[in-house]
């Protein structure tokens, strides 16, 4: 029993009615004024704190698993701006067991869209807007005192691999939040393996090592969300051995990744309604 | 074709339970044990019974939120689940514990998005509004954020959130739980009106028996997950034996209580100056008549059975013993 509209309900108007819920998010968060500001400036800290805890690391250090600060930038620049998109985008699919709680989620049920796109827009965190912006700041600052030998290739990979970073974060942010479908209490569990990851995409990954870095990397596929993407931009071949076209693969990553995210919310949201917990 | 059938309509929830330190058992319990019913265009019917009987999972089931584990459900001649958007833009839901508004925006804000939402052409929406407006006296409260509302002015607003589309079914689950006197009496007349105009379905469940004698012909009494009794209030009523009583005032007690035909004596009250009587077969008037002849009358009432009463004591009813339910 497959759901319509799962992702975008293709019906005339069905945009206009997102676009509404979106207006109506904006504002609801508008009627705080005061701490909707402090929140904004609140929120750059965390993101702030990533690419701070890089640059220190190369105050004690000139390179990093063999990665210059400049080259490093790079990866830190796609991890910190997609992870701080998708996290403003789908982050707060995380509040899944809340929406259960609270009735919300029957309540979109029971609306003639989409539910997915309903909670992400009913609970869209506007505030985590300035780490969005910290974090392409971030980005457009290392591609260009990278010094990289600019393609047309080159050039369209620079915009893709970002895209494609939000879009993998969020199918993570997704899927994991399925798992409190079955499982309430398993939020720390999907806290490891987003805030996690986003970690993991900070560093090149030469620097972990085992089987940690097999599952993280490959395993879950975080590699091709900035390390690779980043060997493509630099030019240089992976020292771990993988062949260069890799570096162009992180937009297919991606689309998996989402794949897969929509496929456990139809069936997360199929468990709940057959167990209604 | 009826607007809403159900056939052998169950749900089962497995739940696990603590027993002992680590080990977790696996119980499985049916809310809804196989239901059939079939509500027919612009009936109103009420859909009663204790905490935890299945009314508001046979609701869920209805209105696309769950699956059935087993048999069909129909609603609009859709499949709930499978044609939930479809559906959704053919029903109104209201569920008194949750909502449907925006918190923080003007109530006002709540129905223009929901226009939004629901596709309604510009002038449909504005005429439907324009009649809760004046039928639910919103006036003064449209443009307060809906978390200033009292939970009078909310429910007001979330019964015009449900028809702003014009639903076929408006399905309520508990819509007058926590209302203050004057809310439940303008909700109950609000939903008096629009059951008379015929062209709307209603699904009520309700603590409330008296929103049910107010608005509902048809009672349906579910426990355990079963129906209990199908029918209308008056069934309920010569069914389990709850009868009118007549209660006669005399000016001074009787030797002995009197016999008459068709209307035993129930209770003796105030030293025997006051007789209670059930009506069984015989009439009022039957019974003044042979009261006349026999003490001098002070004051004569009668008091109509008490369905409260009558569905406590089919909770109390054992299991099985009357499940077969009584044709509409």
């Amino acid at each position: 029993m497959a759901e319509p509209g799962l992702v975008a309900e293709r019906r005339p108007g069905a945009l206009a009615a997102y676009r509404a819920l979106l207006g109506a998010q904006a504002r609801s968060q508008a009627a705080y004024r005061t701490s909707f500001v402090v929140d904004l400036v609140g929120n750059v800290g965390a993101t702030v704190f990533d690419v701070v805890t890089v640059l220190v690391l190369f105050g004690v250090t000139r390179e990093l698993g063999g990665f210059t600060l400049r080259e490093a930038l790079v990866i830190v620049g796609i991890s910190a701006f997609g992870f701080a998109t998708a996290d403003l985008l789908v982050g707060n699919i995380e509040r899944l067991p809340r929406y259960v709680r609270t009735g919300l989620l029957d309540a979109v049920l029971v609306r003639p869209l989409g539910a997915l796109p309903q909670l992400l827009l009913m609970d869209l965190p506007l505030r985590k807007v300035s780490r969005a912006v910290f974090g392409l700041g971030v980005l457009v600052v290392a591609v260009t005192s990278a010094g990289l030998d600019w393609t047309a290739a080159r050039l369209a990979l620079v915009v893709v691999a970002p895209l494609a970073a939000i879009v993998f974060f969020g199918s993570v942010f997704v899927t994991t939040a399925t798992v409190s479908f079955y499982w309430i209490d398993s939020g720390e569990l999907a806290n490891s393996v987003t805030y996690g990851g986003r970690d993991f995409t900070s560093y090149p990954i030469t620097v972990y090592g085992g089987w940690f870095r097999a599952v993280f990397a490959y395993g879950i596929g975080f590699a091709f969300v900035s390390y690779h993407p980043a060997l493509a931009l630099l030019g240089r071949a992976d020292p771990l051995g993988l062949p260069a076209w890799v570096g162009w693969a992180s937009p297919g990553v991606a689309l998996v990744a989402a794949a897969v995210a929509a496929a456990a919310w139809r069936v997360g949201v199929r468990h709940y309604r057959s167990t209604g917990s | 074709m009826s607007v809403i059938e159900m056939r052998g309509l169950r749900k089962e929830f497995t739940v696990r339970v603590k027993v002992g330190r680590l080990r977790r058992e696996k119980r499985t319990i049916t809310a809804v044990d196989g239901v059939d019913l079939r509500v027919e265009r612009g009936e109103m019917l009420g859909y009663i019974g204790p905490n935890g009987a299945g009314k508001s999972t046979t609701l869920k089931m209805l209105t696309g939120v769950l699956m059935p584990s087993a048999g069909e459900a129909r609603v609009c001649g859709l499949r709930p689940v499978a044609e939930r958007t479809r559906l959704a833009l053919r029903i109104g839901v209201v569920f008194g514990q949750r909502s449907q508004l925006w918190w923080d925006l003007p109530l006002r804000d709540s129905f223009d998005l929901l226009r939004h939402v629901y596709r309604v052409p510009a002038a449909e929406h504005a005429a439907r509004l324009r009649r809760c407006r004046s039928l639910l006296d919103l006036d003064e409260f449209l443009d307060t954020p809906v978390r200033q509302l009292s939970l009078g002015q909310r429910m007001r607003g979330e019964l015009t959130a449900a028809l702003l589309h014009g639903p076929e079914v408006l399905f309520l689950d508990e819509p007058t739980i926590g209302l203050d006197v004057v809310s439940k009496q303008a909700v109950r007349g609000f939903l008096a009106e629009l059951g008379r105009a015929g062209d709307t379905t209603l699904v009520l469940t309700t603590h409330d028996l008296a929103d049910i004698e107010r608005l509902c012909r048809r009672l349906v009494v579910i426990d355990h997950g079963r129906v209990v009794h199908d029918g209308s209030i008056a069934a309920l009523h010569s069914r389990y034996g709850s009868r009118r009583l007549v209660v006669a005032e005399l000016d001074s007690a009787l030797a002995e209580a009197p016999v008459l035909p068709g209307a035993p004596v129930q209770r003796v009250e105030a030293d025997g100056r006051r007789l209670v009587f059930a009506l069984e077969s015989a009439s009022v008037a039957e019974v003044v008549a042979g009261l006349a002849g026999l003490a001098a009358l002070r004051d004569i009432s009668i008091v109509e059975p008490d369905i409260e009463e009558v569905v406590a004591r089919l909770y109390r009813a054992p299991d099985d013993s009357q499940v077969t339910a009584v044709a509409p």
